[in-house]
């Protein structure tokens, strides 16, 4: 053993151990150098910014067909048939084959009769719409205030986009990726509900006609609202500059304002069947502000009261036209 | 019959038979071999069931099957409640099987028993020898009596503690606050691999998430401590085989006690058995099957009978001392039984009682009666002492009901949407009201149109309730909705009372009607000269049910302007918050 120890090691072995030490410096000095970060900045994580399309999701502008479809009767079915025949039918907003991704209103856990969600049924007769036109896939998605799938389910929203044949998509926390939002006053990059929207082709938002404690309404221009995740609490403090900022995010294919039911007073929330009154309309258009607008002076019924400042900082930056006196509106009487 | 009966080329290929002569299949499906199988049900039909426990996958399921057959939650309830709740009398199920075939539960359904048998088993680097001695007896088994003894004395005396070691109370909470969290972690990391990485659709993976849908990783407070709990425990499995199933278990002891009138045991054949102990080898409840078998320890694992050489082990009804029979002196190998002769030099069969001396059991009853004040008197679970924070979720009965009834399962927490639900630390609940479930805002807020927690809770600590109580509407208007708090405005932090910038994000979302939340409008100059109008919230304490989701989304997110406290609660007059003619305290009357 001890002789073992002593004895010299052949000129092999000490050329083949100092070759294997310098070869394994080398390889840590190389990884290094590649890793190297000398101010700390490499070591953030990477924080890939997204973009919608330019010109967002909106279809080709018409100088012929009204700017507003209202139509109102007993029917949901007709109803919506009728509001989106009234501007064109369904075929002017989808084609064969389009990834359609339609944004009801689903914050609150509240059964659809009490007015705080997007009625069940229109967004069943608008599924249905949508793919008869041809879509080839049909997604519906918001991220809603309380647990999403208790408010999907709740809402009775869960069952018919299903059984009228889309797929819900609810938010997880791998959901959401920042979205840049060139010209926008607060939400420049804000964390943003992608996953619905990777390879959709077009957008619909369809909402309730909403009393609003601070920005006075929530219409289909608030809507978007459920697309963005992060520090939402934060919007109040300028609650007009971001709907307005809202409005600039999402240009839709088209907006449903839903007015079969109205909650005009306690929203967003509502809870009560009181708060509630029937409407039995339903509006569409190319145009949020216009349709807005509309709900305003005849679904909130608040002819005399001013527009909320959220419609003039929006029709400022040219996001639409809240006038919609001055505009060609086609009313329908349906089922 | 057998003989008439002739196959082609039989006597080519006999059919395989074991060493003994019996045909292969004796020994295939062995009764060991059955036990495993029973194990394996039973573990994967908790894990079920607990993945069940989910708004989505509810679904009818009894999720808290296993708490509810659990006779020791049973009992202990009965004793400090003098009631039985609801499904708990499905602890029969267990009791009286018990009563006849001993403590088989342990070894045949309880799902911790089999995470620690499994756990021991994957890590046994012993020899066959050193596994003998691991398995022999020891005085430390007596502990467990020891714990029984101490929480059944203070379940009688109003504080229920049981759940800190009943072992299905704590792998719920285990897999609840450390293991499905980390399951979620798993998964969301997986799915989003699959899907940006190969372009895969995720879908297949949900199962992994414990909480689909669930917009935020699920959090829960103090689950570090709850994980390094169990890593503790069951990795005390290489010090002592099953530790915590032979030392600590309160329901392994209550068993064991139940286990001494047992008819069917383990029996040793006297005349058959060599005293080679290879039955300890693999004896699961180190229960001396070599000698005077200790029915109170007995898993009946079945394991001895499997591994012992002389086949002198059997289970079936053994109700005889077979050395009263005896003829003659065993140890000199003179003695006969029944005309065959003795060959064990050990004449005892069994022991049925657990090896606890009198002035022990005594020590603890003293130790269980000196506990309760310890617990009760100190300030956190008093009227005059509570924490505000320690805000319980809706149905729950009153404080000092509630602590004869929570077994601190955390099924509740395991089942709520919004991770409200968390353990208590010693904070909020005290050393008494550790584990139980309290709300936390700035985590998540009480869904109001959710009763989950009440639905599943086995024992009544949260009564079940429905809907329209919960909100006090149809038959239930007059007592008016459960409010688990109220709301206060810290009006120095505040946005708009303090920062002239407007907000009111809490009136937004007060899910109540009318709303809790008012405001006063005030249009003032700010600083830069700007005029600007702002709506200042109040409360109406009236109209609040303590939700906290004003709290959860106030943007002040560290210490919140708009917060919750326990004062106000509906299910106890001693933290009301009113005089009577308020409507939220009208169902007293």
């Amino acid at each position: 053993m001890d002789e073992a120890e002593h004895a010299r090691l052949s000129r092999r072995q000490v050329l083949r151990q100092v070759a294997g030490v310098a070869a394994g410096a080398a390889a840590a000095g190389v990884l290094a150098w590649r890793l190297r970060d000398p101010t700390g900045e490499r070591g953030k994580p990477a924080q890939p910014e997204l973009s919608l399309p330019a010109g967002g999701y909106a279809v080709e502008a018409s100088s012929v067909l009204p700017a507003l479809g209202v139509a109102t009767g007993q029917s949901v079915d007709a109803m919506v048939r009728g509001a989106v025949d009234a501007i064109g039918g369904m075929a002017r907003f989808v084609s064969r084959g389009d990834v359609v991704v339609i944004k009801p209103n689903v914050a609150f856990e509240r059964a659809a009769a009490l007015g705080a969600t997007t009625n069940p049924e229109v967004v069943r007769a608008l599924v249905l719409l949508v793919r008869e036109a041809g879509a080839r896939e049909v997604r519906v998605a918001d991220n809603p205030i309380e647990s999403p799938e208790a408010c999907f389910v709740r809402s009775g929203v869960q069952r018919a986009a299903v059984e009228a044949g889309a797929t819900v998509y609810l938010p997880s926390p791998r959901d959401f990726r920042t979205l840049a939002v060139p010209g926008a006053t607060w939400i420049v990059r804000w964390p943003f509900f992608h996953r619905p929207f990777l390879g959709a082709t077009k957008v619909i938002g369809v909402s309730p006609v909403k009393d609003h404690n601070l920005c006075r309404a929530s219409m289909t221009t608030k809507n978007w609202y459920g697309l963005l995740g992060g520090r939402r609490n934060q919007f109040h403090q300028d609650i007009h500059g971001i709907i307005a900022d809202l409005a600039l995010m999402m240009r839709p294919s088209l907006v449903l304002l839903d007015g079969t039911r109205v909650l005009f007073r306690s929203g967003p929330t509502g809870g009560s069947l009181s708060d509630v009154r029937p409407g039995n309309t339903v509006v569409s258009s190319t145009d949020s502000l216009a349709a807005d607008a509309f709900g305003w002076h005849e679904l909130l019924d608040r002819p005399s009261e001013p527009l909320p400042a959220y419609f003039e900082k929006a029709a400022a930056r040219g996001l639409g036209n809240p006038d919609w006196k001055a505009q060609h509106v086609k009313r329908v009487q349906v089922g | 019959m057998a003989s008439t009966l002739v196959i082609p080329g039989w006597e080519k290929h006999p059919p395989k038979r074991n060493k003994d002569g019996s045909p292969w299949w004796a020994r295939t499906f062995r009764i060991t071999r059955v036990r495993i199988a029973s194990q394996v049900f039973f573990f994967s039909l908790f894990l079920f069931l607990l993945w069940c426990t989910w708004f989505s996958r509810l679904g009818g399921y009894p999720v808290s099957l296993f708490l509810e057959v659990d006779p020791l939650v049973g009992v202990a309830t009965a004793i400090s409640t003098h009631t039985v709740y609801r499904w708990l009398w499905r602890g029969l199920f267990v009791l009286v099987p018990t009563l006849l075939l001993g403590r088989a539960f342990c070894n045949w359904m309880c799902p911790y028993g089999t995470l620690h048998q499994f756990v021991g088993w994957v890590f046994n680097i012993w020899t066959n020898k050193n596994n003998i001695d691991r398995n022999r007896y020891r005085p430390a088994y007596q502990i467990k009596y020891l714990i029984l003894a101490v929480f059944l004395v203070m379940a009688s005396l109003g504080s229920l503690q049981i759940g800190l070691l009943d072992p299905i109370c704590l792998l719920v909470r285990t897999l609840t606050t450390a293991v499905a969290p980390a399951s979620d972690l798993a998964h969301l990391n997986l799915a989003a691999a699959l899907r940006e990485r190969l372009g895969m659709d995720p879908a297949p993976l949900l199962f992994l998430s414990s909480a689909p849908g669930a917009s935020e990783q699920r959090i829960f407070r103090g689950a570090w401590f709850v994980g390094l709990l169990i890593v503790g425990l069951v990795g005390m499995n290489l010090v002592i085989p099953r530790f915590f199933c032979r030392v600590l278990c309160p329901l392994g002891a209550f068993l064991g006690v139940l286990a001494r009138f047992a008819p069917f045991r383990i029996k040793r054949d006297l005349t058959k058995c060599t005293d080679c102990n290879a039955c300890l080898r693999r004896c699961e409840g180190a229960s001396d099957p070599q000698a005077a078998l200790r029915k109170s320890e007995c898993f009946v694992c079945f394991n001895c009978i499997d591994d012992c050489p002389e086949d002198a082990l059997s289970f079936g009804l053994g109700p005889l001392e077979f050395k009263d029979f005896m003829v003659g002196e065993p140890r000199k190998g003179t003695a006969t039984l029944f005309g065959k002769p003795v060959i064990s030099k050990i004449p005892e069969t069994v022991k049925s009682a657990p090896a606890v001396p009198r002035r022990r059991w005594a020590f603890a009853v003293l130790g269980g009666v000196l506990a309760y004040p310890f617990l009760r008197l100190s300030a956190a679970v008093n009227k005059r002492g509570f924490s505000a924070k320690a805000i319980r979720p809706p149905g729950s009965v009153e404080e000092s009901e509630f602590l004869e009834r929570c077994i601190k399962c955390d099924q509740c927490i395991r089942v709520c949407p919004t991770n409200v639900l968390q353990p208590s630390t010693l904070a909020e609940g005290g050393l008494e009201g550790l584990w139980t479930p309290v709300m936390n805002f700035s985590i998540g807020f009480c869904q109001l149109n959710c009763t989950l927690c009440s639905e599943v809770c086995p024992t009544g600590a949260i009564q079940k309730t429905s809907l329209a109580r919960k909100l006090g509407v149809g038959e239930h208007a007059p007592k008016g909705p459960i409010s688990v708090g109220t709301a206060f405005f810290d009006r120095g932090r505040c946005l708009p009372w303090a920062m002239e910038t407007p907000c009111v994000v809490c009136e937004e979302v007060c899910p109540v009607t009318p709303k809790a939340i008012g405001t006063y409008e005030e249009t003032i100059t700010r600083w830069d000269g700007t005029k600007v109008t702002l709506k200042k919230p109040y409360m109406r304490p009236e109209l609040c049910i303590g939700c906290g989701i004003c709290e959860h989304e106030c943007p002040v997110l560290d210490s919140p302007a708009v917060y919750v406290t326990a004062v106000g609660e509906t299910r106890s007059q001693d933290r009301s918050l009113l005089l009577e003619t308020s409507r939220k305290t009208k169902e007293k009357t």
